[in-house]
């Protein structure tokens, strides 16, 4: 086996160009297992642990660029307050010492159903910055990104640089299903942005689907409900709360294995559905409140 | 194809041939290093029992591509103590001895340093946080009580000296 260990990007990105047959890895947290168990055996390895452009993230013009190479752990330390809901899902990930060497480039290039950063990334409309030698850089809308079980839009010669994400106007959510709080493969998973700014609802579904997908029918939904309470930060219908939590569930397109049935998803994601709209409508109501109009009648955005 | 390996390893500059650069940092420890206190079970980052710091942070030796550690740093458990005697072990490994948090001893390496991680981190954590730090590592004599007697007693023991 041949392995690279480029130290620049432009480095990477020619090994990848000459060697499109190399296999990235990062973080190794779904790469070493397959390894480890003679799963497979790849012609050559690319190492992008020594990347300095892909370490880093920017927060310019209401993006968050995290490169490809940034931790979970770093993304819960430090990004909690721009992409909650992508933090929130950083944090359900394996244990700490997965979330030290995990990353969200390496959630995207593995692009399985259950990864727990698809969800919050659909739900924020991110937008995935790939790369090669001899194209340059494009950004894919996330939406376009996961083609299939485990494959997604990269060229054979591309790698993922960065995701970009939209910096959150109001709360979010990100709840998840499994045996425990850590070291579990989500059996189904909802992530929920309320957009205060655009006056809209995003929601994603992980685990329920051949690939994470929007449930773009619970979202037109809620943002009908919500059309007129924003200002008012009006009370939401337990009902209303229950019917978006079945069109969250009515998007997946589930299966029965080891780790759940395909009812019992579609039961859990009208559950998270539910919770997440509700605990973050809470949360904005909270914030109006406490935005409430000062003596000069000004009122700072929530 | 093979390689060439040169890393420190607790504080010694090692150099290993014939490594297969896709064997994992925990196969080089163990069976090319002779340093077998990191153990090998599941090979899957589940289990957390060959947890070790690569430059300074903890994580799963089985999941690290032996060219990944290529000029790297890393302290295993056998590098915690300062020394060789039962005076010099570190105040974790002290304290889990103290507490009893041992059983069949074989996660307890593992165990060891990602608690000695999460005292490097948070002086003084609070129960949900010893819990979130270890939840990585398991022990299936499920000894969890002793172990966070042994956290705790660490903690305190820091504080004090």
């Amino acid at each position: 086996m041949e392995f690279f260990s480029p130290a620049s990007w432009p480095d990477a990105l020619a090994v990848k160009a000459e060697h499109p047959q190399a296999t990235p890895i990062a973080g190794g947290t779904d790469l070493m297992v397959e390894l480890n168990f003679g799963r497979r055996r790849p012609e050559a390895l690319l190492d992008l642990t020594r990347i300095p452009e892909l370490a880093g993230w920017q927060h310019r013009d209401g993006v968050v660029r995290i490169g490809a190479g940034v931790s979970y752990a770093r993304i819960i330390t430090d990004l909690a307050d721009l992409v909650p809901a992508l933090a929130k899902a950083s944090r359900t990930v394996g244990s700490p010492q997965i979330r030290n060497r995990g990353t969200v480039g390496g959630n995207l290039g593995s692009a399985s159903p259950a990864g727990d950063a698809h969800p919050p990334l659909l739900a924020t409309g991110a937008e995935v910055e790939v790369a090669s030698s001899e194209r340059g850089t494009r950004r894919i809308p996330i939406g376009e990104f996961f083609t299939g079980v485990k494959s997604n839009a990269l060229a054979p010669d591309e790698l993922i640089a960065a995701v970009q994400v939209p910096v959150a106007t109001g709360p979010q959510e990100f709840a998840k299903v499994g045996t425990r709080n850590a070291m579990v493969i989500a059996v189904c998973s909802v992530a929920l942005a309320l957009d205060p700014a655009a006056r809209s609802v995003g929601t994603a579904i992980g685990s329920a689907a051949p690939t994470p997908r929007r449930a773009a029918e619970a979202e037109l939904f809620a943002c009908g409900e919500l059309s007129d309470r924003w200002d008012s930060g009006g009370d939401l219908d337990p009902a209303v709360l229950r019917r978006f939590g079945e069109l969250v569930a009515a998007a997946a397109a589930p299966i029965d294995d080891v780790r759940g049935t395909a009812a019992y998803r579609r039961h859990a994601l009208a559950v998270l559905g539910r919770r997440t709209l509700g605990w973050a409508w809470s949360d904005y109501r909270r914030r109006l409140h406490d935005h409430a109009p000062d003596v000069h009648g000004q009122r700072p955005a929530p | 194809m093979t390689m060439r390996l040169t890393c420190t390893v607790n504080g010694q500059r090692r150099e290993v041939d014939g490594v297969w650069e896709g064997e994992s940092l925990l196969f080089v420890l163990r069976e090319r290093m002779s340093l077998p206190g990191s153990k090998n079970a599941c090979e899957q980052g589940e289990c957390g029992s060959c947890t070790v710091y690569l430059d300074g942070v903890a994580v799963c030796a089985c999941l690290v591509a032996a060219g990944q550690a290529q000029g790297r740093e890393v302290v295993t458990v056998e590098g915690l103590a300062p020394g060789d005697g039962p005076e010099d072990l570190d105040p974790v490994q002290r304290a889990f001895l103290d507490a009893g948090a041992v059983q069949c001893g074989f996660c307890t390496p593992g165990l060891v340093v990602a608690a000695h991680d999460l005292l490097r981190r948070s002086p003084r954590p609070g129960d949900p946080e010893i819990r979130e730090a270890l939840a990585g590592n398991l022990c299936r004599c499920t000894g969890y009580q002793k172990i966070l007697d042994a956290v705790r007693l660490a903690a305190e023991r820091t504080a004090v000296s």
